[in-house]
């Protein structure tokens, strides 16, 4: 082994300018020309950045529509899941209390049409989407809080559902309340 | 759930679609033969002369072992210190702290054995200098060695009588300049252009709409997600890995990354069957291999899709699933192939926390990292694969009353005794430290450890120590793992879990490689058949999946019971 220590210790030097340091200036120069210059892409209101596009936000008031649950309480400096076991007692209360506190919210909404995103903490805790039906059912809160139509809600929320070929569709919840706040202003 | 199914389809497809070619240019780059990135060839020999290598002096496989454990000692030694000062060095924006010395060792071991197991959080428990030259290097390093250590075997299993089986710097080298870092910057790029950060950036800070202070991690993470995948290694800028939105921003970059960490497995076998001039018998191993995987993949999709019981039970629609743990933006169909595929190959990259999978999901996830060897790791999964192949010719031999060859070589007591001993090596490390963390706990029931109880509980240690043998890197990551005991057994657990599964392998083919060469008559039994693919399948099923069964039923199995 010993015949081998100082090559090795000369290409694990070499190996670390090659891979640590040219390769990852390389992508930031390259990500210089991408959306958000690699910063992660931000949205703004006003010239004001209200946050990342890719990063959900708590939103609980009544006259916003609601983001999934999260298990750090969506601060970004941080990430997870609850990491309960389907079964778990502990975590079977939490998504009965969420389903209560959405019936008090929402009383006008059949339980059964509640998806399960909406009363489920999502993986990284930052999850900025829910599902179309997600947004749908919520709209008569917000409809009332706000005093718009539902008519006017539902076609918003209509042109925020993003789909595709492949995967889930999908409506991000923070572009769908920035722009909800642009329609009170027209009304 | 339409479109879900075809993303899944699709990006099996997909991998498929690469992996063929890729296999074939693997070949040829281990062979010498003219290939795309031949202008890579003038940087090798600057780094080859730099560093006092000749390329031309062949190595037999104790003079392998020797210099890949050489340059592991080295890594390991770096990565430990670093860790240990990374409070007080430069490239910290966000002003982290140095690590404890238990948690440096774990992660240090973690990262070079290509497990990646995370003890600490990617956001508060790293430097950005860390994360760069020490993490996202290892990534690097520890799947190259893989690739090389194969390479020794794909040498040896070469019809010449020879104890000469090439340069494993030159192996190295080559698995990084021509495969890894020219397709991880590819991969880096498509990430980069979804919204993967890569700016050395600290935290942001921003007043939401609802006026509440949040503050976002971010840094130079778009190169090491690339190479996490496409090595295998699985270890993610974020803590919630690839389930965080930076990190796997929308369902194109889970493609991605959920392809990038299948193809190299996958062109390896592939690659064999160029490198040996054996198509049929890369095929067949293939096929095995897929099998294998799709025993575990279907009852997964089923239980995810189905979604949670419980919940069904309270009145909410489950018809998208089971959501606890899991992004909307991937759904649970893309979500279960990825819980699968990440284990069977040993990245342990999530998208999901695998602590909320169903008690079916849970089991299939072990299985997958208790076999090992369906694709497996970047060349560790053939390896094992080999291991299995060797105890599946002597069977077969003894069956039908023939000597047992692999091609044109003897197998004898010696190999024989050898693969036995790293096939059981996986379940004694397994079962022997969940057996001690059992006791420890009982004994100690106030230790905050398990974040579930009962059946799942056992199941978070379980999934622990199997992840660590597996080199896989995933969890149940409820389980409160930074402590000392589990730093310590863990580490020690994927050192073990990692080497000798790499070094048995070398000798067995080393050993191999020098005896006689008996020419394949119709005597011979051919291991290029369905027949001995089933063969293997079987041995792999035995041997690997029902050593762990009593282990299953206290903690999987009774929680599906228990449940339904």
């Amino acid at each position: 082994m010993k015949t081998y220590l100082l090559p090795s210790l000369k290409l694990t030097a070499v190996l670390i300018i090659i891979c640590s340091v040219i390769y990852p200036l390389l992508i930031a120069g390259i990500a210089k020309t991408a959306p958000g210059q690699g910063k992660g892409v931000t949205l703004s209101v006003n010239g004001k950045v209200v946050g990342y596009e890719n990063i959900g936000q708590k939103f609980t008031r009544d006259d916003y529509f609601w983001s999934r649950p999260s298990a750090v309480d969506y601060n970004a400096n941080g990430s997870g899941g609850s990491n309960k076991a389907p079964s778990a007692t502990d975590l079977l209360q939490t998504v009965q209390a969420r389903i209560d506190t959405f019936m008090k919210h929402n009383p006008d909404v059949k339980k059964s049409d509640i998806p399960s995103e909406l009363v489920t903490a999502s993986g990284s805790g930052l999850d900025p989407d829910i599902s179309p039906q997600g947004a749908y059912v919520q709209i008569a809160r917000v409809a009332k809080a706000r005093n718009i139509s539902e008519a006017t809600l539902k076609q918003l929320v209509e042109k925020h559902v993003e789909k595709s070929w492949f995967g889930p569709e999908k409506v991000n919840v923070l572009k769908l309340n920035i722009e909800l706040n642009t329609l009170q202003k027209n009304n | 759930m339409k479109t879900e199914l075809l993303g899944v389809i699709a990006s099996f497809l997909i991998t498929l679609a690469i992996a063929i070619p890729l296999g074939k240019y693997i070949a040829k780059v281990f062979k010498k033969e003219k290939n795309l990135l031949d202008f890579m060839g003038p940087l090798e020999r600057f780094i080859f002369r730099i560093c006092g290598i000749d390329t031309t002096r062949e190595m037999n496989w104790k003079q392998h072992v020797g210099a890949l454990l050489s340059l592991n000692l080295l890594w390991f030694v770096y990565a430990f210190v670093m860790f240990l000062i990374q409070g007080s060095l430069f490239l910290n924006p966000d002003g982290n702290p140095s690590m404890s010395p238990h948690l440096s060792f774990n992660t240090a071991v973690s990262f070079l054995v290509n497990c990646n197991l995370q003890d600490y959080s990617g956001e508060t428990g790293v430097t950005y200098l860390t994360q760069l030259v020490v993490l996202m290097f290892l990534h690097f390093m520890s799947a190259a060695t893989g690739i090389a250590a194969l390479v020794v075997v794909f040498k040896a299993m070469q019809d010449k009588v020879t104890d000469k089986l090439g340069n494993f710097f030159e192996y190295f080298v080559k698995s990084i300049t021509r495969i890894l870092l020219p397709i991880s910057l590819l991969i880096a790029i498509l990430l980069v252009f979804h919204g993967t950060p890569a700016s050395f950036d600290g935290k942001d800070m921003v007043i939401t709409m609802q006026g509440d202070t949040s503050h976002v991690s971010r840094g130079p993470a778009a190169g090491m997600i690339a190479i996490k995948h496409l090595g295998t290694n699985g270890g993610g800028w974020f803590g919630a890995n690839s389930a965080h939105p930076l990190e796997n921003p929308d369902y194109f970059t889970n493609m991605v990354e959920i392809i990038a960490q299948c193809i190299i497995p996958f062109a390896l076998v592939f690659a064999l069957g160029y490198y040996l001039n054996r198509k049929r018998m890369g095929l067949v191993i293939f096929s095995v291999m897929t099998l294998g995987m799709l025993c575990f993949l279907l009852p997964t999709m089923h239980a995810e899709m189905k979604g949670n019981p419980a919940i069904a039970h309270m009145g909410i629609d489950q018809s998208s699933g089971s959501m606890e743990g899991k992004e909307q933006r991937f759904g649970a169909p893309a979500t279960a192939y990825w819980s699968i595929l990440t284990t069977v190959i040993s990245t342990g990259s999530v998208n999901s926390m695998h602590d909320s999978s169903m008690p079916v999901s849970g089991a299939m996830q072990m299985l997958g990292m208790m076999t090992n060897c369906f694709y497996g790791g970047n060349g560790v999964g053939i390896l094992n694969y080999y291991i299995f192949i060797i105890i599946a010719v002597f069977i077969s031999g003894l069956m039908v009353g023939r000597t047992p060859e692999l091609l044109g070589r003897k197998i004898e007591a010696k190999e024989m005794k050898i693969a036995t001993l790293i096939a059981l090596l996986h379940p004694l490390l397994i079962l022997s430290f969940t057996a001690l963390s059992s006791w420890v706990i009982t004994k100690n029931p106030t230790l905050p450890w398990l974040n579930n109880t009962g059946y799942h509980g056992f199941s978070e240690m379980l999934y622990q120590y199997t992840s660590c043998s597996a080199n896989n890197g995933s969890g149940f990551e409820g389980l409160g793992d930074n402590t000392p005991f589990w730093n310590i057994t863990a580490g020690f657990v994927m050192i073990l879990g990692r080497f000798l599964p790499i070094i048995g392998p070398l000798a067995i083919a080393g050993i191999l490689a020098k005896k006689k060469f008996i020419p394949e008559s119709a005597g011979t039994l051919r291991t290029d058949t369905g027949t001995f693919g089933i063969m293997t399948f079987a041995v792999i099923m035995i041997l690997a999946a029902l050593a762990f069964f009593p282990a299953l039923t206290l903690g999987p199995l009774a929680e599906y019971f228990s449940f339904h």
